[in-house]
């Protein structure tokens, strides 16, 4: 078997240290370490990049290690998706920026609609001057008593924008086609071009949800390039402030669903309840999404005793408040006739997608990367584990359920000791040249990951965005299958992913 | 039932008594800025050079909101010397200039349209429109419909169908992608309409800016009415914007 580089979560790699195999050498690697063999690999990053006027692969994989791997990228090579579901959405992704041509990718569509950083030709056979989705049929089933329903970018509610395309047998769903692109804003390209001062604030706004994830991703692989260490206090509000980012969006989430299921009170009281944590997160940071505290270094805001005093009490109330709506809608029949059987993923199709956070460990894939790849302090605190893991919508709720008790009482613990965290430097330093640093940390969607590549000069080469939407949109298509369309929300809000996190 | 009962009567009434009462949000929050006029100038550049969002102007000294992510990076650099960011949350204003600001922004009550008073005023239906931003935008004007703020009781509500709407309420800087759905959703909604900017992107780009995927500014594409300020906007700063501006 060819050597993948074992590494660890925000170390330091010289990219001369990367193993450089030929490219099927690299392509027999990944199918290897992800196919039926090794049914526990999954990719962390697959992507492509400039080097000296080349274009190159880099992969990083994940069973209960991290390893790395690269290769010089052919303009066409033979797909791999056409063995492994996992490298789908990656393939088709270097397509769109790089050009790349993954030759024999069973639906090889354009993922964001955005022309090509390269100016390369364009794979998709678009001049991006007609509307998304350009010259893209969507799949389409035929039959007499087959019907499309077409919904979205500007949907019904104050939600994010983005295209569905259901198959439909009349009310049986055959065929779900799912269309992003819609918010993409371009973040990878000005995280690789803009200013050093604008990198928070853009690591911030990748997915507002999930500000606090995607700010820490980024600080810490900062801190690995620049050579940076955060004090266990700085490192403990940062703890904080995650597992607070994780209860407010699980809590309006089973509040949503609850009344997408037409059990309206638990859906008022958890959306006033979230709101709650959200002004904790206020007190914490200034901002209800905790913008401004996380930044490469430590954080800009400690958690005093006045903000303790002021988050303990809070949570002494609210806890039994979160407890008994939690059990008024666990315990009504009529909720839990809807959630369950529904929009069911399979074990076995998890694995094959990858799926990451809640969505998977609902179908029994028990990573965590808070408990695997541990960041901050978070090796010495305790780990969660689920056991309703049917795959259901039931069972994406239950997982939510037990994960916000869970980070309650993380909070608990932390807050139980006081620790003063140091103060922060805010100051631009040098990043290591030729260096790249892989960063995982568990949002609350599950495994957020960037990926940076510096230049010999020390300057980002590549900045590479992980959210982890972009696993497990494709599991949703999936959970829609042979269900019924008026499925569909509780379906998505059982999800609930980003589209902004996908679309970049 | 019993469950639904105690649930009930444990939840009690929750909903926030502004703008009858005043709400004060907590120190930290970064709300109106109060610029220091006799700030050396010195001061205000090392401010304005490490602004990410070049919101600073530095020369004048003033801040213009529509760029602003309210990072607080400006308060901590300077120690509070060149400005401090009170709690004031009732940011929203009625013209683009206005938004450049020591500080001092106009009442916005009295800078709207009369007719739009008349118009609106007891029932004002908007159509959301989400382009390209964070999705936290989305999240706090989704929250003006719990019961803490409980918009519907002051006869203003978010509809589906753009032909049920008075206007178009619009967030993040306009991805290329969902500019013709913009203009579509705009056009579709009958006339005399109001368009409501809300958010750093939809003002200026917002953490965006510069990028050309997008198209950075309502304005380009129609006539904004009203300015929300904010990254995102406080949930009350878009009820103190649709009150003012509308009742
Ligand atoms: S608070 Fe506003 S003006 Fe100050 S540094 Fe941040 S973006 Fe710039
Ligand atoms: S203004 Fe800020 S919060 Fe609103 S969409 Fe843009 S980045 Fe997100």
């Amino acid at each position: 078997m060819v050597e993948l580089l074992p590494i660890k979560n925000n170390e330091l790699i010289l990219r001369s240290d990367i193993p450089d195999l030929k490219f099927d050498d690299f392509r027999k690697a990944l199918l290897d370490f992800t196919g039926e063999a090794g049914q526990t690999g999954q990719i962390v990053q697959f992507f492509a990049y400039p080097d000296q006027g080349d274009l190159k692969l880099l992969a990083v994989l994940r069973s209960d290690k991290l390893y790395v791997a690269s290769c010089d990228a052919p303009a066409k090579f033979t797909s791999l998706t056409a063995e492994s579901e996992k490298f789908n959405l990656f393939e088709r992704e270097m397509a769109e920026q790089y050009g790349l041509e993954p030759e024999g990718h069973p639906w090889l569509k354009m993922v964001r609609y955005h022309a090509n950083y390269t100016g390369r030709p364009d794979i998709f056979g678009n001049d991006y001057s007609s509307a998304i989705p350009g010259n893209y049929p969507y799949f389409k089933v035929d039959g007499e008593v087959v019907h499309e329903v077409a919904v979205g970018p500007v949907h019904a509610g104050i939600i994010e924008p983005g295209h569905f395309r259901f198959q439909c047998l009349g009310e049986r769903v055959l065929n779900l086609e799912i269309q992003h692109g819609y918010q993409h804003r371009g973040v990878e390209k000005l995280l690789q071009t803009v200013p050093f001062k604008r990198l928070p604030i853009l690591a911030e706004t990748i997915a507002g949800d999930t500000t606090t994830a995607h700010a820490l991703c980024q600080a810490q692989a900062l801190e690995s390039l620049i050579g940076l260490e955060v004090d266990a206090g700085s490192s403990r509000v940062r703890v904080i402030a995650l597992e607070l980012e994780r209860i407010a969006n699980h809590i309006g989430d089973l509040g949503a669903m609850s009344l997408d299921v037409a059990f309206a009170p638990p859906a008022a009281y958890f959306g006033r309840i979230r709101g709650e944590y959200l002004n904790l997160s206020q007190i914490v940071s200034g901002n209800r999404f905790g913008r401004g505290l996380i930044r490469p270094g430590g954080v800009t805001k400690v958690i005093g005793p006045e903000q303790r005093e002021l988050l303990v009490a809070k949570f002494a109330k609210l806890t039994p408040e979160v407890e008994h709506v939690n059990d008024l809608i666990f315990s009504a029949p009529s909720v839990l006739a809807r959630f369950e059987n529904t929009g069911t993923v399979s074990h076995a199709d998890a694995v094959k997608l990858g799926l990451v956070g809640y969505v998977g460990r609902a179908c029994g894939l028990p990573y965590d990367s808070r408990i695997t790849f541990p960041t901050e302090i978070y090796g010495e605190l305790p780990a969660n584990s689920n056991h309703v893991t049917d795959g259901d919508v039931c069972s994406r709720a239950v997982v939510r359920r037990e994960e916000i008790m869970h980070s309650i009482s993380l909070i608990n613990t932390l807050l139980a000791k006081p620790e003063s965290a140091g103060s922060y430097l805010p100051a631009r330093l040098k990043l290591a040249p030729s260096a790249m640093v892989v960063s995982l940390n568990e949002g609350w969607r599950g495994e957020t990951s960037h990926c940076l590549l510096t230049d010999a000069a020390g300057q980002i080469l590549r900045y590479k965005v992980k959210d982890p939407s972009f696993h497990n949109w494709p599991g949703l298509a999936l959970a829609l299958r042979d269900e019924g369309i008026s499925d569909f929300p509780i379906c998505n809000k059982s999800f609930n992913l980003s589209y902004c996190g996908f679309d970049l | 039932m019993l469950k639904v009962l105690k649930n009930r009567l444990e939840q009690g009434y929750r909903t926030a008594k502004y703008p009858k009462q005043p709400i004060t949000l907590y120190e930290r929050f970064r709300g109106l800025p109060e610029v220091n006029r006799n700030c050396y100038v010195e001061i205000i550049r090392r401010c304005a050079d490490a602004c990410p969002q070049a919101a600073i102007n530095s020369e004048t000294g003033q801040i213009d909101l529509g760029r602003c992510v309210f990072c607080g990076f400006c308060e901590t650099l300077s120690e509070g010397e060149f400005v401090r960011f009170s709690q004031d949350f009732e940011l929203a204003a009625a013209a683009r200039d206005d938004l450049v600001t020591y500080g001092d922004l106009p009442r916005l009550a009295e800078h709207s349209h009369k007719h739009f008073k008349k118009l609106f005023g007891r029932s004002l239906q908007l159509r959301q429109i989400s382009a390209g931003g964070c999705n936290a935008c989305e999240a706090d004007i989704n929250v003006l419909n719990t019961p803490f703020f409980d918009l519907s009781r002051f006869g203003i509500q978010y509809v589906a169908s753009p032909r049920h709407a008075d206007g178009i309420h619009v967030t993040g800087p306009i991805s290329k992608n969902m500019r013709q759905a913009v203009l579509t959703t705009y056009a579709a909604v009958p006339s005399p309409k109001v368009v409501i900017a809300s958010g750093a992107c939809a003002i200026s780009g917002g953490p965006f800016y510069g990028s050309d995927e997008i198209v950075g500014d309502l304005n380009q594409l129609i006539p904004v009415d009203l300015y929300i300020p904010g990254c995102p906007p406080h949930p009350l700063t878009t009820l103190h914007a649709l009150l003012n501006y509308f009742k």
